[in-house]
C-alpha cells in the first residue's frame, strides 16, 4: 500500500504539508481553548473580574472561528487531493489495462479488474480521505492533550496512564474479535448468495425433479449459519460504545475526585479541573477516532494490493519501437513460420511448430477438437497475444514491427462470444465502422441474416441492447457481431467459432451470402462443424496445438485421421450405430 | 423464445453505503422510496413478532439515556462541593457565611460578596470530601447502569434485527419456490437476486442503526434539554438557539451536496459500465481500432467523477466543521454567561460545568438523527423492493384430492392445446398430439422456434389456456405439479449442477439412492469412467457453475442424474455445443441408451433420431406448423422439408463419400 500511496501522493506534497500545517492549527486551537476557559474560572469568575470574562470570552470566540474556517480549507484541499488521488489511479490502471494481451486479461479475469479499478480504488480513496483528517488529527490532539493535560496538573495527568492503555486494549481486543467473525461472515453472506444463485439459474431441473423443498433446507441451512455469525458480530458490537463511554465517564468520576483532593490542598485552582476534564475528553475521542479509522486499513490494505498487482504487470502487447521502414502494403497475405505460444509458467504449448500460409481471396478453415488450440492461433494474428517462438508476418512485415492502430486497421474480428456493447443496434453495428450509412449499415445486417429479426423489431436500428447484449439470445448477438465486422470491410476477416449458436439453416445462408463479400479478402474461419467449413479452400486441422493436415474436404476425408474423427463423429457415427 | 437466454448481470450493491465517516450523509441513497409511508407501515408490522422484545428494547433506552443524561448533573453537584470547600478554606475560620459576606461587602467587593451569600459555606473548612464521596459513588453507580442498559439494548436489538432478517430471508426463499417459472423467465436474473442479497443486506443494517439510534438520539436531546432547562433557562435558551441554528446549516448543506452526490453516483456508474465493457469487450475495442476512442471517453467519465465526488465530499465535508463552530460560539457563550453568573452568585460553578458538557452530548444526537433520516429512506426502498417481490402472483395452488399414478405407461396426449405468451401472440392453437408409450416424438425447428414450449407444457412449468394435456388418460391439470414432474426425466442443453459431489449431484434424481445405483446410473450414461479418473471419484466437489469440469462431462452428469430418476418419460435437448469429439460420442451413446423403451420428446439435432421418430413436430417462430412422420413430411414438401433439405444436405453428402 505504501509503494501506492507514496507513487500517487507525491505529486501532492505541497498541498499535504498544508493539510498537515492546517490541522496542527486546528489541534491547537482546540487544545487552547479549555485552557481559556479554566483562566475564565480562575481569574475572572473566583475574582469576580467580569471585564476579563468578556475578554478572554471574545478571544475564545475568535479562536472557534478560526478554528472553523481552519477546518473548511482543510475538509477542501483534502476532498480534493484524496479525488484526484482515485482520479489518477483510475486513469493509469485503464490505460495499463487496455495493453494487456488476452492471457494477461484471463489471468487477472475480467470481472476482477473490474473491480480493482472501480470498488478497490474506492476504497482507497476513501481512507486517503479519512486519513488525511483523522488520522492526522487524532494523534496530534491525543498527544496535544495529553501534553496541555500534563501542564494542566502533572499529578492528576497520571489517570491517562491507566485510561488511554485501558481504551486502547478494549477496542483493541473488539477488533481482534471482530475481525475473525467479520471474515465468517462474509463467506456465509457468499454461501448464501451461492445458493440462490444457484436455484436461480437450476429452476427448471429443480422443479423438474421436484427437489423445491430440498433447496429451501439448504437454504434456510445456509441461512441459519448466517444469522448465527451476524447475530455474534452484532452483539460483540452492542459492548463496543457503552464501554467506550464507561471508560470516558468514570475517568471523569476519578478526576473529579483527584482533582478534589488537589484543589483542597491548594496543589491546584479550581479552572485547572474543567480544563483537564476537557482535555481527557479530547485524548480519549481522538483515540477512539483513531482507531475506528485504523479498521479501515487492513481493508484498504488489501484493494491496494490487489491494485499494485495490475500496475506491475508488464504489458505484454507493446508498441514496436521503431516505425515502419516501407508502408504496409495492405494485400492481406498472412505467413505462420515455425509458430509456437505456451502460457507463462505452462508445462505444454498450446501452439506447437505452426507454420502454414494464408492467401488473400481465399478462405481458410481452422478445425480441431477442443484445446487443440484453434482460438489462440486466430489471437496470434492481430496481437491480441505474442508468440513465444517463431513469428506472424503480414505481407512480409513482422506483426510485431507493425505499429498496433495500423496493423488492427487491417483486421475484422468475430469473437467466440458474440459480444455486443450497450447502446443501439446502429451503434453496435457501426462499431466497426462510425462512418457507415444507414444503407451499409441495412446491407451488413442483411448479409449477416440479421435482418430479419431487426426488421421485426419496432424501433429498427434504434432498438436498445443491453450491456452485453443480454436481452437478445445467442443467435442474434453472433449474427450482429458478424454484421458489426462486415461493415468494416477489413482486409483480412476472423471468425471465432462465430456460428456456433445458429442453426444449420441460417449459418448455411449466412456463409452463402458471406461468400459473396469476402471474395477477394483473406478469411479465416475456425468451427466445429463439419457443414460450415467443407466449403473452405483449405481447411487446417489442428490436434493438440500442431497442424496435422492442411487441404480441403475431400483430400482430408481421405488422408487425415483426425479430420475423419471430426467429421465421423458429427455425421456418419450416429447412423453407423 | 420461451427460455429466454438472460446471463446474470453480476449483482451490482447500491454503492459505498455509509462508506466514510460522514456515512449518513455521504450516503444518501440514489433510490428514494416510492411510498414511504406505506412501506414503512409494513416494514414495522414485520417486527410484531418481536413486539415485547422491542418494547424492553424502548424501555431499557429510556432507563440508559435518563441515566446517562442525570450524570453531568450529579457531577456538577460533586464540582460544587469542591468549590464550596475551596472558597470555604479562603475565608477566615471562626466567622460565619454572613459575616464573611458582610466583610466582603465592606472591602467593596460586592461581585464576590453576591457569589460567596448564594453559596452553602462553612468559613474556615475544607472540602468535605465525605460528601463528594457519596455523590461520587452515586454518579459511578449511574454510569456503571446507563452503560449496562444500553449493553443490553443493543444486544438485545441485534437479536431482533437478525431474527427478523432470517424471517425475511425464508419467507422470500418460499416465496421463490412458489412463484410460477413465467416470473423467472420475464425478470432478469441479476435482478432478482439483487433483491434477495443486496436488498435485505441493506435493510439489515438500516434495521440495526435506526432504531436504537432514533431512540436514543430523540431521547437524549429530549432529556438533555430538560436537565438544561432545569439548570438554567436562560443558558438553555442560548443553547437552543442552536439547535435550530445546526439543524438549518446541516440541511442546507446537505441540500447543496446532494445534486453533486447524485452526479457522484451516476458518473460512478457510467464510469463502471464503461470500463466493465472495455474490459469484457477488450479485443473488440482494440481490433476495430477503438482504443484511444476508449481512453478519452473513460477520462471524460473520470474528470467528471473527480469533480462531483469532490464537491460532494468538500460540502458534504463542511458539515462537521460548521456543526463544531456552532458548538464552540455556544460553548463561549456559557463559559462567560456562565462565569458572569456564577461571579454574580446567580448560578453555582458546579452547574455551569454540567452545562457545557450537556452542551456538547448535544449536537451528536443531531447529526445522528439526520443520518438515520437518509439510512432510512434507502432501506425502506430496499424494503419496497422486496416486498414487490412477495407480492407476484404465484403459481395456481394444486388440486386438494390430486391424482397420483402408479406404473405409468408413458402414453402423452395434447387435445385442443392452445398456448401463448403474450395474450396478443399466439404461439399454439389447437394442437392435438397422441403419444403411445415408448414412442419418440422429435421436435424440430429453427433456431429460436419456440422449442422449449412443448417442454414447458408437458412439465406444467407453464399451464396451458385452454385444452388439456393427459398422461395415461389423465388430465395433468388434475394432478398436481410435483406428481406431473416427477413422471419426466429431464436432460437440457443448460446443464445445471449444484455445489457438491459428484455422488450427489447424480443422486439428485433420487435422494434415497445407495452408491452401487449412482455409480450404475454413471455406468449407464458413459461418465463412470471419467469420474474415477478424478483424484477424488464420486467424491469430488463440483465448484458452483460446475466450471471445474468440462461442458461435456457436465451433459454427462445430467445423463446420468435422469437415469437414476428413471423416468417413465424422457424430455432430451440433443444440442451439444463446444463439445470435443470423444465427449460428443460418449454423449449420444448415453442419451441412446436413456432413451430406450422410454416415450421420448426430443429437441433434435440428429439425422437419426429425426428419422426413427414417430412423430416430428415442425417449429417456427413458437408455432407448430406441421406434425407427422419423417416420410410424411417429406412428401408434403412443407416446412420441414426445406428445413431437412437446408440442415441435412451436406451431412448426407458427407456419409456418401
Amino acid at each position: 500500500m505504501r509503494e501506492l500511496l507514496v507513487t500517487y501522493l507525491r505529486p501532492h506534497r505541497k498541498v499535504l504539508v498544508l493539510i498537515a500545517g492546517l490541522l496542527l492549527i486546528q489541534a491547537i486551537a482546540n487544545l487552547y481553548l479549555p485552557s481559556l476557559n479554566a483562566d475564565i474560572i480562575n481569574n475572572g469568575v473566583v475574582t469576580g473580574d467580569t471585564a476579563y470574562i468578556l475578554r478572554v470570552g471574545g478571544l475564545m470566540l475568535l479562536l472557534s472561528i478560526l478554528l472553523g474556517l481552519a477546518s473548511v480549507v482543510t475538509v477542501y484541499f483534502s476532498a480534493r487531493t484524496s479525488m484526484r488521488f482515485g482520479r489518477e489511479v483510475r486513469g493509469d490502471i485503464f490505460r495499463h489495462v487496455e495493453g494487456f494481451s488476452l492471457s494477461q486479461m484471463h489471468n487477472f479475469g475480467v470481472p476482477s479488474l473490474i473491480t480493482r479499478n472501480t470498488n478497490d480504488v474506492q476504497q482507497l480513496q476513501m481512507l486517503v480521505m479519512v486519513g488525511l483528517t483523522m488520522m492526522v488529527l487524532a494523534p496530534i490532539t491525543a498527544i496535544g492533550g495529553i501534553f496541555m493535560a500534563t501542564r494542566e496538573n502533572l499529578q492528576l495527568s497520571a489517570l491517562l496512564i491507566v485510561t488511554v492503555p485501558l481504551m486502547i486494549a478494549v477496542i483493541g481486543y473488539m477488533v481482534f474479535k471482530a475481525v475473525p467473525l467479520f471474515r465468517a461472515m462474509q463467506i456465509k453472506i457468499d454461501r448464501v448468495n451461492g445458493v440462490l444463485r444457484e436455484n436461480l439459474a437450476g429452476i427448471r431441473v429443480i422443479r423438474a425433479f421436484v427437489r423445491t423443498s430440498h433447496e429451501e433446507e439448504r437454504f434456510a441451512e445456509a441461512n441459519a449459519d448466517l444469522t448465527d455469525t451476524a447475530l455474534k458480530v452484532t452483539r460483540l458490537f452492542a459492548l463496543i460504545m457503552p464501554t467506550l463511554m464507561l471508560i470516558m465517564n468514570l475517568t471523569i468520576v476519578a478526576t473529579i475526585w483527584f482533582g478534589g483532593h488537589l484543589i483542597s490542598d491548594g496543589s491546584m485552582p479550581i479552572g485547572n479541573l474543567f480544563a483537564f476534564q476537557s482535555y481527557i475528553m479530547q485524548i480519549l475521542f481522538s483515540v477512539m477516532m483513531a482507531v475506528m479509522t485504523m479498521m479501515m486499513v487492513p481493508r484498504a490494505a488489501a484493494s491496494a494490493e490487489r491494485i499494485q498487482a495490475v500496475l506491475n504487470a508488464v504489458p505484454e502487447i507493446a508498441e514496436p519501437t521503431t516505425a515502419l521502414a516501407t508502408p504496409l502494403a495492405r494485400v492481406g497475405r498472412i505467413e505462420l513460420r515455425d509458430v509456437d505460444f505456451r502460457y507463462p509458467g505452462a508445462q505444454d504449448p498450446v501452439l506447437n511448430d505452426v507454420t502454414f500460409t494464408l492467401e488473400p481471396g481465399t478462405t481458410t478453415a481452422i478445425v480441431g477438437g477442443t484445446g487443440s488450440g484453434k482460438s489462440t492461433l486466430v489471437n496470434l494474428l492481430p496481437r491480441l497475444l505474442d508468440v513465444t517462438q517463431g513469428a506472424v508476418l503480414i505481407d512480409g512485415v513482422d506483426v510485431r514491427d507493425i505499429p498496433l492502430e495500423q496493423l488492427w486497421d487491417l483486421f475484422g474480428l468475430v469473437p467466440q462470444r458474440g459480444f455486443l456493447f450497450g447502446g443501439t443496434i446502429g451503434s453496435n453495428v457501426r462499431f466497426g465502422n462510425p462512418e457507415a450509412t444507414d444503407e451499409e449499415v441495412w446491407d451488413a445486417l442483411t448479409v449477416a441474416q440479421a435482418r430479419e429479426f431487426v426488421d421485426l423489431l419496432p424501433e429498427g436500428l434504434d432498438a436498445e441492447i443491453d450491456q452485453g447484449g443480454v436481452n437478445l439470445s445467442g443467435g442474434q448477438r453472433q449474427r450482429l457481431a458478424i454484421a458489426r465486422c462486415l461493415v468494416r470491410e477489413p482486409l483480412i476477416y476472423l471468425f471465432d467459432d462465430s456460428f456456433s449458436a445458429l442453426d444449420y439453416t441460417t449459418d448455411a445462408r449466412l456463409r452463402g451470402a458471406l461468400a459473396g463479400r469476402t471474395r477477394d479478402r483473406t478469411v479465416v474461419i475456425v468451427a466445429q462443424r463439419v457443414s460450415t467449413i467443407m466449403d473452405a479452400d483449405r481447411i487446417v486441422v489442428l490436434d493438440s496445438g500442431r497442424v496435422v493436415g492442411i487441404g480441403v474436404h475431400d483430400e482430408l476425408i481421405e488422408s487425415c485421421e483426425a479430420y475423419r474423427e471430426i467429421v465421423a463423429s458429427q455425421v456418419a457415427l450416429e447412423d453407423v450405430r | 423464445m420461451s427460455q429466454r437466454t438472460v446471463n446474470a448481470p453480476p449483482p451490482r450493491s447500491h454503492g459505498p453505503m455509509g462508506g466514510g465517516p460522514m456515512g449518513g450523509l455521504a450516503g444518501v441513497s440514489d433510490a428514494k422510496a416510492q411510498d414511504f409511508r406505506g412501506s414503512l407501515k409494513r416494514f414495522a408490522a414485520r417486527l410484531r413478532p418481536e413486539r415485547i422484545v422491542v418494547v424492553v428494547v424502548i424501555v431499557l433506552a429510556f432507563a440508559s439515556v435518563f441515566l446517562a443524561v442525570l450524570g453531568p448533573k450529579l457531577l456538577g453537584n460533586a464540582t460544587n462541593i469542591i468549590f464550596d470547600g475551596f472558597v470555604s478554606s479562603r475565608l477566615p475560620a471562626g466567622v460565619t457565611q454572613d459575616e464573611a459576606v458582610a466583610a466582603l461587602r465592606a472591602s467593596g467587593e460586592s461581585d464576590q460578596a453576591d457569589m460567596v451569600a448564594s453559596m452553602t459555606l462553612t468559613p474556615g473548612e475544607g472540602v468535605d470530601f465525605t460528601a463528594l464521596a457519596r455523590v461520587l459513588a452515586i454518579v459511578t453507580i449511574v454510569y456503571v447502569l446507563s452503560s449496562i442498559l444500553s449493553w443490553g439494548q443493543n444486544y438485545l436489538m441485534a437479536g431482533v434485527t437478525q431474527r427478523t432478517i432470517y424471517r425475511l430471508r425464508e419467507e422470500v426463499d418460499a416465496k421463490l419456490g412458489r412463484l410460477p417459472l413465467r416470473y423467472f423467465d420475464a425478470s432478469s436474473r441479476g435482478d432478482v437476486l439483487s433483491r434477495v442479497t443486496n436488498d435485505i443486506d441493506n435493510i439489515s443494517t438500516t434495521l440495526q442503526q435506526t432504531l436504537t439510534q432514533l431512540i436514543t438520539a430523540v431521547l437524549t436531546v429530549v432529556g438533555v434539554l430538560a436537565m438544561m432547562v432545569w439548570i438554567s433557562p436562560i443558558l438553555a435558551l442560548i443553547s437552543l438557539l442552536t439547535v435550530p441554528l445546526s439543524f438549518v446549516v446541516t440541511m442546507a448543506i446537505a441540500k447543496r451536496s446532494q445534486p453533486h452526490f447524485i452526479a457522484q453516483w451516476k458518473w460512478t456508474g457510467e464510469l463502471n459500465g464503461h470500463v466493465e465493457e472495455t474490459f469484457s469487450g477488450h479485443d473488440l475495442v482494440k481490433v476495430f481500432g477503438h482504443r484511444q476512442e476508449s481512453i478519452a471517453q473513460f477520462d471524460t467519465a473520470n474528470e467528471r467523477m473527480y469533480e462531483s465526488s469532490f464537491k460532494a465530499q468538500f460540502i458534504s465535508g463542511i458539515i462537521q466543521p460548521a456543526l463544531t463552530v456552532i458548538a464552540n460560539l455556544n460553548y463561549v457563550a456559557i463559559a462567560v454567561i456562565g462565569g458572569l453568573r456564577v461571579a454574580s452568585g446567580t448560578m453555582s460553578l458546579g452547574d455551569v460545568q454540567a452545562f457545557i458538557q450537556y452542551s456538547r452530548q448535544f449536537t451528536m444526537p443531531i447529526t445522528q438523527i439526520a443520518g438515520v433520516a437518509n439510512i432510512l429512506q434507502s432501506g425502506i426502498a430496499s424494503a419496497e423492493r422486496v416486498f414487490e417481490l412477495l407480492d407476484e402472483a404465484e403459481e395456481s395452488p394444486d388440486d386438494e384430492d390430486d391424482v397420483v399414478l402408479t406404473d405409468i405407461t408413458g402414453r402423452i396426449a395434447f387435445e385442443d392445446v392452445s398456448f401463448r405468451y403474450l395474450a396478443d401472440t399466439p404461439l399454439i392453437e389447437d394442437f392435438d398430439l397422441d403419444v403411445r408409450p415408448g414412442e419418440i416424438v422429435a421436435i424440430v425447428g429453427p433456431t429460436g422456434a419456440g422449442k422449449t414450449t412443448l417442454v414447458n407444457l408437458l412439465m406444467r412449468f407453464y399451464d396451458v389456456d385452454s385444452g388439456r394435456i393427459l398422461i395415461d388418460g389423465v388430465p395433468t391439470m388434475s394432478m398436481s405439479r410435483d406428481n406431473v414432474r416427477r413422471t419426466f426425466g429431464m436432460v437440457l442443453q443448460d446443464t445445471w449442477l449444484f455445489e457438491g459431489t459428484i455422488r450427489e449431484n447424480i443422486a439428485y434424481g433420487d435422494a434415497t439412492a445407495t452408491p452401487e445405483q449412482v455409480e450404475a446410473a454413471a455406468r449407464a450414461a458413459r461418465v463412470d469412467h471419467f469420474v474415477r479418473t478424478l483424484p477424488d471419484g464420486y467424491e469430488t466437489e463440483l465448484t458452483e457453475g460446475a466450471s471445474n469440469i468440462s461442458a461435456g462431462e457436465r451433459q454427462l452428469l445430467t445423463i446420468a442424474r435422469a437415469f437414476l430418476a428413471d423416468p417413465a418419460v424422457l424430455i432430451l435437448d440433443e444440442a451439444t455445443s463446444s463439445v470435443d469429439t470423444r465427449t460428443e460420442v460418449l454423449i449420444q451413446q448415453a442419451m441412446a441408451a436413456l432413451r430406450n423403451d422410454r416415450t421420448s420428446f426430443v429437441i433434435a439435432h440428429r439425422l437419426s433420431t429425426i428419422r426413427n421418430a414417430d412423430v416430428i413436430v415442425v417449429l417456427e417462430q413458437g408455432r407448430i406448423v406441421e406434425q407427422g412422420t419423417h416420410e410424411r413430411l417429406i412428401e408434403a414438401r412443407g416446412a420441414y422439408y426445406q428445413l431437412y433439405r437446408s440442415q441435412f444436405e451436406h451431412p448426407d453428402a458427407a456419409t456418401t463419400t
